[in-house]
């Protein structure tokens, strides 16, 4: 159940900001009665799609970020998909990429803090005392 | 009237000579000819790179896209760990004018940067924010 999603779904560009909210309580309520949690919620704004989508030339973008389990994905894009002023979504699940992500850092963390402590040899202070 | 004649006759032990090659090289079409028409089909292929290592030799100040050991992967140098979908202006450079995912031995990325690369602009395109043909809009 520990597994991260991002959901971003396009809603159509004449919708009202209150319907905006309307929308994202409801698939809020609906990851929490599932079990998960509403990590993060981003509206990025209205955007110039790259292409037409249902006749619409420009979409508001909104971005959640959700931890939960597969049906609680499932479940949501049903919603998405049967509700009107949605007209595309994504899912991605973005745990395993930041997984690695948390890899590279700790290796790089790492690097920084071993070469920081200087090595001294004992051989080369040795023999020019001897000689 | 004898200098004529004489600088005729010079002339023309040298015209029946050369008239003489003619036809023997008439008579000898696999002789000559394929050897005259060789020579060229060799230099030819000689300005053409036919090895890659030759070409890439050649190819770096503006030849044939061969092996261009210049480039470098971008996001190894600049250490880009994660290739999102989101950052659009950075999978715009990867995409040609018509909207196709352009091929590593033209940018230089590395394989692994490569693949996550287009997983990345395919998303993108699924979500509207690339698109499948056509320039991106600015």
């Amino acid at each position: 159940m520990n597994r991260r999603y991002e959901l971003m779904f396009i809603v159509r560009p004449d919708m009202v900001d209150e319907d905006q909210d309307k929308l994202i309580s409801t698939l809020e309520s609906a990851v929490t009665s599932s079990g998960g949690t509403l990590n993060k919620v981003e509206k990025l704004g209205k955007r110039r799609l790259a292409y037409t989508v249902r006749k619409f030339h420009d979409g508001v973008y909104i971005l959640l970020t959700i931890d939960g389990g597969g049906g609680l994905i499932h479940e949501l894009e049903r919603r998405l998909r049967v509700s009107e002023p949605v007209i595309k979504f994504l899912t991605v699940r973005v745990d395993e990429e930041q997984k690695r992500l948390d890899k590279i850092k700790a290796i790089r963390d790492a690097k920084r803090k071993a070469p920081a402590t200087p090595v001294v040899p004992e051989s080369a202070a040795e023999a020019p005392a001897t000689a | 009237m004898a200098d004529e004649t004489k600088a005729t006759e010079a002339a023309t032990p040298e015209t029946t000579t050369a008239v003489a090659e003619r036809p023997a090289g008439a008579d000898r079409p696999a002789g000559d000819r394929p050897e005259r028409s060789e020579r060229p089909e060799r230099s030819d292929r000689d300005r053409r790179p036919p090895r890659p290592g030759m070409g890439g030799r050649e190819g770096g100040p503006g030849g044939r896209k061969y092996f261009r050991r210049k480039k470098v992967c971008k996001f190894c140098t600049e250490k880009i760990d994660s290739i999102n979908y989101k950052d659009v202006r950075l999978l715009a450079q990867f995409v040609a004018e018509s909207g196709k995912i352009v091929p590593r031995r033209l940018t230089g990325v590395c394989t692994p940067h490569q693949r996550r690369l287009s997983v990345a602009i395919k998303q993108a395109r699924n979500i509207a924010l690339l698109p499948f043909a056509g320039r991106v809009p600015q």
